[in-house]
Formats: structure tokens, C-alpha cells, sequence
């Protein structure tokens, strides 16, 4: 299987969408502007590789996507945000880091994720992960699941990551996270 | 396209020795906690040679055809037999298939599986190959019309103790490599991501002489020290394909695939003890040996069927297993690639054999076999199945993909 990660230069009527059913703070004009300006696009010089989401029930809540970020540019590249409209409309940035009391928690990670200019950035159970909330419907093993990705410029890269059942990856929520702390632990 | 990436010739004499050299140093090192030690056992510029480490050899999974069937057998082989859920449909049986594609694509070539917990142990292939296998089970989710008429059990032998533990099942993972760490790490693998479709319904492992003990291309022995396989195809040879691969009598989905089947053997190792050696070669016809008829002196002599003792007996016994399992007819021939087993006190032989069409190939074989063949006093067919085996996959693609374009 082939995991398809292209950037858009032409936002298609599903990224138009998906802008606008998730990522409020930008517009497509910015986008489509951000793209066209120059070659160095983040989202065109970030790959990503071997890509899963762990499956999951709808009645679970949330899941997890992971994969390898890879930035071929001679800058860093920060992802700011990641959506997957087909199945979630809360969709965050995720780091595992140690709570207060030194058990391993997950929390937003505000400043998003950072692809080292020349090197990669894993997105792994245990580690930095995009969160998947509020899903929409079962995820079911061998399925796939549309990511995009939003970078600080602006760009966006779309992936599709295959759903893989997976026992780990069951990090507990940040207590401090919101409203979220309400017992579902499991992801 | 199954042809193996063998790197070097076969080792040397010299070169085994020097591997073992190594081998003792790497024992030395590990108690003296230094490596100096080990530089200082080979001479200058010496390094290991792909003789003596050969984790790193693969066989391409993508191509027209899968492998694990006209690759050299490997050392080690799983067979195993998964039950789909009731509930897989179509659309699961495809996402089945593309998972267990993805996984054999990868850790086939020494990379680990998506999602791959112990991706260190993907790392050494060692001539690793997962061929995949369907049962009607599989077929019919998919489409009841797309069913051969040969998938399903085979007709009943006399001589058959068939257990249902052993037989049947909707899928197929034939998973064989020269590392038997690689193997396990494979199948659990390709388990992971079965287990939300279907349970494991037996799981056979099966054994030849490790790599590089032999020569390549050496006959196996089975359990019961017989040269086992010496009339068989090789897959260089231009009958090979005709027995083999599926062609315009196939349905389309399965062209460029073949048919499989399956047979647990059982073999009674303590009352064979009790035969001599000339009473062993005279059931089977063969010397032990090396594997010549007894009409001949070398393996793959021509038995000369004719041939007659002083005092009018035949030399090759009537009874004897090399003419009973002989035929005139051209198309009654298979493709042999069988592993010896042992489990549980059990013992014997796992006969996988691959045709066009088992109806036609391997039943009426087994047919003469199973109305007389001497080796039946010590030997008993405990499991069988079929599975279709589709043709390979190109890059993208998945295992089975032709099923779903008929």
C-alpha cells in the first residue's frame, strides 16, 4: 500500500471545506495565498511516512494518528494544527510529557510540532501524536483516515493513513486539559 | 520475479571453518566484555562476509506472482489457518488483505510493520516470504461465483484420519524464512492485525535442515531419513509453470496464481524402527542413501519399473510408493514444497503442494496412493486444505486485489 501524502497547491472542495469546518483561523484565500507565494511552502517540503491511526469505536471518543514528519527544507517547519474532517471535528496537537505526579500525562502541545529543517520529527504512541476527538463514526481496522495538516505559513499537506488495531497508545489525559478529564483515559 | 537475491556462492569448506572461528570469538568476547579481542581473531581487512551473515537477504514481495512457492524453500515455515468472523463482509475481507499486504511488503524487505512494537526484530529477513492463501470462506464474502470448483475439501480417502483441527480455514499465512526469530516476529505480526476479523484455527511449524547446511537445491529428508521430493519440478525448468500457475482455465482472478494444498502427516517414527533398512527401501522403492531407485545408483536415475529380481520379482515393489505415485499422464504432476514437524509428540510431514488444479493434479495421485502404497503402514493423513493462492501484487496494490476487480 502506498500512503498518498501530497500537499495542495489548489485547495479541492474537500480542503475548502475542511478549512472552513475546522480551522477557523484560516481562511482558504490564505491558504491558496500562502502556497502560490513561493516555492517554500512548508507544506511542500514536509513528507510524511508511515502513517496509522490506531482503530478505535465511535463509542470510544478519540484515537490517535502517527507517522514520521520529515522536512527537506533549509528551515524548520512547524506544524500549528491538524484536522481529519471525514471523522472528528476536534481534532489537536498532542505531547506526552510527566504530570505532577510523575506519571506520564498528555497534554495540547501549544506551540504545535516542529520539524527540524533537514530531519525528521516521529509522531509515536508515548510521544507527540495527533489527537483525534470526538469521533464521528467506528474506525475499523484497514480502513483509511484523511489527515491534513496546517503549517505556520499557512500550507496544508493532506495525508491518508491506514487504521491499525493497536493495544498501546492508551496515555492518560492531562487533568488540567479543559473539560476533558472526565475519566476516559483510554484512546 | 521469484527469483532469490542469493549474494556470493555457497560457502566454501574454508570460509564455513572461518565462520566458525568467528562464531567462537563472539563467545570470547561476550566473556571478556571487550572487542578488541575479536579484531584481534581476524586478520587485517577481513570482514564478515555475506557467507557467514546472511540476515540481510530478501525476496521481492511485489511482482506478477507470490512469492514462497517457486522460492527456495527456506528453512522454516508457519502455516497458518484463520477463521473469518461471521461478520466480515466484502469490505472487510479487503481491508483484511490490505493490512496483511502492507505488513508483508514491508517486513518481507527487513523494514518494520506500521504500527510495529518490536520493529528491531523486522530488522534481519533472512530470505523471509508471506504468501497469502484463500479458503471458500474468504471466496464467497467477496462473491459466491467467483468460487473454483476445486476449492473445498478434497473427496474422502480411506486411509484419511482427518481432524478438523488440522483442516480447513478461510485464510491462509504462509509465512517461511531462514531466521526463526524473524518468523515468529512475522506471524505475530500479521496476527495483530487478523485478530479484529478472525481467530487462528491451527498454526503448523514446520522444519528443513537450516540454511546453508546443505547446498542449495539438495532434496530434503524427512523424518523418516528418506530422500523426500526428488521428482519434482523446479521452478528453472519449462514444465514448471503449466503444473504450477493457474492460466486461461482458471478464473480470472486467480490467473498467475495456483492452488495449494495442504496435508498433515503423520508419521509413526517408533513402529518404523521396527523395519530394516532393506524392508524401509523396499516400501518406498528408493534407496536411503541418496535417494536412488533401487534400480539405479544415483538420485534422480530413472526407476526402471520393468526391472526384475532373479526369482521374478519386481525390484521396484508393486506396492512401492515411487509406482504407485507415477503416472502416464503428463498432467498428473504438483509442485512439492513440504516441511518436516514435530509437535506434541507428534511427528511428520506438513505436504504443501502447489497446482493448477487439485482436482486434476494432486486427487488422483493421492487416490493411487491411498489404495496401496506400503508407506501407509507408518504414515496417516491427519489434516487437509485447499486454499486458492492469488497472484502477487504490484506496489500499491494488496494480496487478492484481483478478486475484487472481477
Amino acid at each position: 500500500m502506498t500512503l498518498t501524502a501530497r500537499s495542495l497547491l489548489i485547495p479541492t472542495a474537500l480542503g475548502v471545506s475542511l478549512l472552513l469546518g475546522a480551522c477557523a483561523s484560516t481562511t482558504p484565500a490564505e491558504e491558496d495565498t500562502a502556497v502560490q507565494e513561493g516555492s517554500a511552502a512548508q507544506a511542500d517540503l514536509v513528507s510524511v511516512s508511515d502513517s496509522w491511526v490506531k482503530a478505535a469505536a465511535a463509542d470510544d471518543g478519540m484515537t490517535a494518528a502517527f507517522g514520521v514528519l520529515a522536512n527537506e527544507g533549509g528551515a524548520d517547519a512547524v506544524i500549528v494544527a491538524a484536522s481529519a474532517e471525514e471523522v472528528s471535528d476536534m481534532v489537536e496537537l498532542h505531547e506526552v510529557v510527566s504530570g505532577d505526579d510523575g506519571t506520564m500525562v498528555m497534554r495540547e502541545k501549544d506551540d504545535g510540532f516542529s520539524v527540524p529543517a533537514g530531519s525528521e520529527h516521529e509522531l509515536s504512541p508515548g510521544a507527540d501524536h495527533i489527537m483525534i476527538m470526538g469521533l464521528a463514526r467506528d474506525l475499523e481496522p484497514g480502513a483509511e483516515v484523511t489527515v491534513t495538516l496546517e503549517f505556520e505559513d499557512g500550507s496544508t499537506h493532506e495525508f491518508t493513513a491506514p487504521v491499525k488495531d493497536f493495544e498501546g497508545a492508551n496515555e492518560n489525559y492531562d487533568g488540567d486539559h479543559g473539560d476533558s478529564d472526565d475519566g476516559h483515559g483510554d484512546h | 520475479m521469484d527469483r532469490p537475491e542469493e549474494e556470493g556462492a555457497r560457502p566454501s569448506r574454508r570460509s564455513v571453518l572461518w565462520g566458525g572461528a568467528a562464531a567462537a570469538g563472539v563467545g570470547a568476547v561476550a566473556l571478556s566484555g571487550g572487542d578488541a579481542l575479536i579484531r584481534s581473531l581476524r586478520s587485517p581487512g577481513e570482514a564478515v562476509s555475506a557467507d557467514q551473515v546472511h540476515g540481510d537477504r530478501t525476496h521481492p514481495f511485489h511482482g506478477a506472482r507470490q512469492a514462497g512457492i517457486a522460492t527456495p524453500p527456506q528453512a522454516h515455515a508457519r502455516f497458518v489457518g484463520v477463521d473469518l468472523r461471521e461478520d466480515v463482509d466484502s469490505d472487510g475481507v479487503r481491508r483484511l488483505l490490505t493490512l496483511l499486504s502492507d505488513d508483508a511488503a514491508r517486513l518481507t524487505q527487513g523494514r518494520s510493520a506500521l504500527a510495529d512494537t518490536e520493529p528491531e526484530l523486522a530488522s534481519c529477513p533472512a530470505g523471509l516470504t508471506v504468501t497469502l492463501g484463500f479458503g471458500p470462506g474468504l471466496v464467497e464474502r467477496v462473491d459466491p461465483g467467483l468460487v473454483p470448483d476445486w476449492l473445498g475439501p478434497l473427496p474422502e480417502f480411506d486411509t484419511d484420519r482427518l481432524e478438523d483441527g488440522w483442516s480447513h480455514g478461510d485464510l491462509l499465512l504462509q509465512v517461511c524464512g531462514d531466521d526463526p526469530l524473524t518468523l515468529s516476529h512475522t506471524v505475530r505480526m500479521l496476527l495483530k492485525d487478523t485478530r479484529a476479523f478472525g481467530s487462528v484455527r491451527w498454526s503448523q511449524d514446520g522444519f528443513r535442515r537450516s540454511y546453508g547446511a546443505e547446498p542449495q537445491g539438495t532434496t530434503m529428508r524427512n523424518l523418516f531419513g528418506q530422500v523426500d521430493g526428488t521428482v519434482n519440478p523446479e521452478p528453472e525448468e519449462a514444465d514448471f509453470d503449466p503444473v504450477v500457475w493457474c492460466g486461461e482455465g482458471a478464473p480470472a482472478w486467480l490467473r498467475g496464481g495456483t492452488a495449494m494444498v495442504l496435508r498433515r502427516v503423520s508419521m509413526d517414527v517408533d513402529e518404523w524402527d521396527r523395519l530394516d533398512r532393506p524392508g524401509r527401501e523396499d516400501s518406498v522403492g528408493r534407496r536411503l542413501d541418496n535417494g536412488a531407485p533401487l534400480t539405479g545408483e544415483e538420485e534422480h536415475d530413472e526407476p526402471d519399473l520393468d526391472a526384475m529380481t532373479p526369482l521374478g520379482f519386481p525390484v521396484i515393489a508393486e506396492y512401492a510408493h515411487i509406482r504407485r505415485a507415477r503416472s502416464e499422464d503428463p498432467d498428473e504432476r504438483i509442485f512439492r514444497r513440504g516441511y518436516n514437524y514435530e509437535s506434541e509428540g507428534d511427528a511428520g510431514l506438513l505436504f504443501a503442494c502447489y497446482q493448477r488444479d487439485p482436482s486434476r493434479q494432486f486427487v488422483p495421485i493421492q487416490r493411487r496412493l491411498d489404495e496401496l502404497d506400503l508407506l501407509n503402514e507408518w504414515i496417516t493423513h491427519i489434516g487437509s486444505a485447499v486454499f486458492a493462492v492469488p497472484p502477487g501484487c504490484a506496489e500499491g496494490g494488496f494480496v487478492g486485489q484481483t478478486l475484487f476487480e472481477a
